[in-house]
């Protein structure tokens, strides 16, 4: 049922109200005196140059993208691992040859270099 | 009616309701009003609580490090983590230029409201949770995500290099661990045939640390990791990126991104009683409920405990030996533990003890056989040294040779 849910959404509004509350507490009592300085970006100690968000090497992509064939062959999972018990011998079957087709996918990943991070 | 010696809390709860609906108001506000109440309670306590955690780790990695830790606040310096909470509070926030503001101040507030998510669904005794989630499994990984997010708004919204950097290597570690993590989870889920949290305490009559040792193990490497703490502290390794993700952030919304590690290590700890533990199960907890939340707590404790020697006595990890870990060792591992429990528990179906006995088993040759596959790849790996290590002290006979040449 909906209803179910509506204590989750009591303390999802709750806790984000709180952690709000403490910043905003922090702005009451905290002096406000901005510099030019200050407000510089830390560059231990250099004046800073160029932007503050460079490109990122290609390594991450790739990392985000085993996330997310990983992710998704979780999200296959969860179900048959409530289910299990009533799904029998095809049920079991069925998500070996899953899971073997993944890590083949995943062997291939690695044989291919995709997981070293030299 | 429940008897207040039996349950408290909820007798409390009970009372509260009919003394609310005695005054006139609608059932279903005096429900909403409850809740309020109850959440409020449980998010305060959750933050007041990591005061006593950081003084409980400074003064533990203190010994252990032959120094006394905080001392000087009140006795054994209980009270240090309070007076550093008064100073933070009187501290100015600095935005940097060119900072996006929307994302900026919104990071910090999500870095704590995720981890005060997970509490809302994490079983305390057999009737205190906040709601008993079908999907509760499903409901932690993905609010999870907002630690995440947290971490790649604070660093990306901060116009700093190693902001940026310190945020980028944090998301790709955080999620490269959350895949073992998901899949080590699903090992509770299928022994338990629930996602619930409830419904998995109170499947596990034996604790699953024993029927899933490899299962267990891995969750625990896991959520270390994922709460970024010591061994795989990369995201805010000092020597290389000032502070990461959180380098411009002062003042209280720095203090947000602590208490939230402090407490995402703590419920991590809480997550891994709840799931492998047995949670609020123990001896007699069928007469006093209450002695539940006690059980739970000291379960805990002890693997917060674990959590803290870890980190006090394992160096930081390179992100190589890092990523190595997650993809070339946890996850084949947690896939692979998966699949055996599910074999083992589907053949010895109907017989318990042999099932428990069976899935031990199964575990122990598992993580044996693989610790011996992962000996002889490390062999077969092993960098060619370049040069024989020379000797710290040279042997006089050495330097009679090298005067000769």
């Amino acid at each position: 049922m909906l209803t179910d849910y509506l204590p989750l959404v009591v303390i999802i509004v709750f806790s984000v109200i709180l952690a709000f509350l403490v910043v905003a507490l922090g702005h009451l009592f905290g002096p406000k005196r901005p510099s030019e300085k200050k407000s510089m970006p830390y560059e231990s100690g250099m004046v800073p140059y160029g932007p503050g968000q460079r490109r990122m090497t290609v390594r991450y992509y790739l990392i985000a993208v085993l996330f997310i064939l990983f992710d998704i062959e979780v999200v296959f999972f969860l179900p048959w691992a409530v289910a299990f018990r009533d799904l029998g011998l095809p049920g079991f079957l069925l998500m070996v040859a899953f899971v073997v087709v993944l890590e083949v996918a995943h062997l291939y990943a690695w044989k291919k270099g995709a997981l070293e991070w030299e | 009616m429940t008897n207040w010696l039996e349950d408290p809390i909820r007798w409390i709860a009970e009372w509260l309701y009919s003394v609310l609906v005695g005054w006139g108001i609608l059932p279903s506000v005096a429900d909403v009003i409850l809740m309020i109440t109850g959440a409020a309670i449980l998010s305060t306590l959750a933050l007041l609580w990591v005061l006593f955690l950081i003084w409980f780790e400074r003064k533990l990695i203190g010994r252990i490090q032959d120094r006394f830790g905080p001392n000087r606040v009140g006795p054994w310096g209980i009270f240090q983590s309070v007076a550093d909470m008064i100073k933070i509070f009187t501290k100015e926030y600095i935005t940097p230029q060119g900072a996006d503001k929307v994302l900026y101040n919104l990071a910090p507030v999500l870095a704590v409201a995720s981890v005060l998510l997970i509490w809302a669904v994490l079983p305390f005794t057999r009737s205190i949770m906040g709601v008993n989630l079908n999907v509760g499994v499903v409901y932690i990984v993905a609010v999870g995500g907002g630690g995440v997010l947290a971490i790649l708004m604070a660093g990306y919204a901060s116009n700093n290099k190693y902001a940026f950097l310190g945020a980028s290597r944090a998301v790709a570690q955080l999620i490269s661990y959350e895949v073992p993590m998901v899949i080590s989870l699903l090992v509770p889920v299928l022994l338990a045939g629930s996602m619930g949290l409830n419904d998995i305490v109170q499947a596990q009559s034996v604790p699953y640390l024993v029927m899933a040792p490899v299962a267990a193990l891995v969750f625990f490497i896991t959520s270390m990791a994922e709460t970024g703490r010591a061994p795989f502290d990369l995201v805010e390794a000092e020597s290389e990126l000032v502070a990461g993700y959180n380098t411009e952030y002062s003042g209280l919304k720095f203090g947000m991104f602590f208490v939230g590690e402090f407490l995402h290590s703590f419920t991590a700890a809480l997550l891994f009683a709840v799931l492998f533990l047995g949670g609020w199960r123990g001896p007699f907890v069928d007469q006093v409920p209450l002695l539940g939340l006690v059980y739970l707590f000291i379960k805990t404790m002890v693997i917060y405990f674990l959590i803290i020697l870890v980190r006090a006595s394992v160096p930081r990890f390179r992100i190589d030996q890092m990523m190595d870990l997650n993809w070339k060792v946890l996850t084949p591992l947690s896939i692979l533990s998966f699949l055996v429990t599910a074999v083992i528990a589907k053949v010895l179906e109907g017989q318990f003890l042999f099932q428990v006995l069976g899935l031990l088993a199964g575990n122990v040759i598992l993580l044996v056989l693989f610790m011996e596959w992962g000996e002889r790849r490390n062999k077969r790996n092993r960098r060619p040294m370049v040069s024989q290590p020379r000797p710290l002290a040279t042997p006089a006979s050495d330097e009679t040779s090298m005067a000769q040449s």
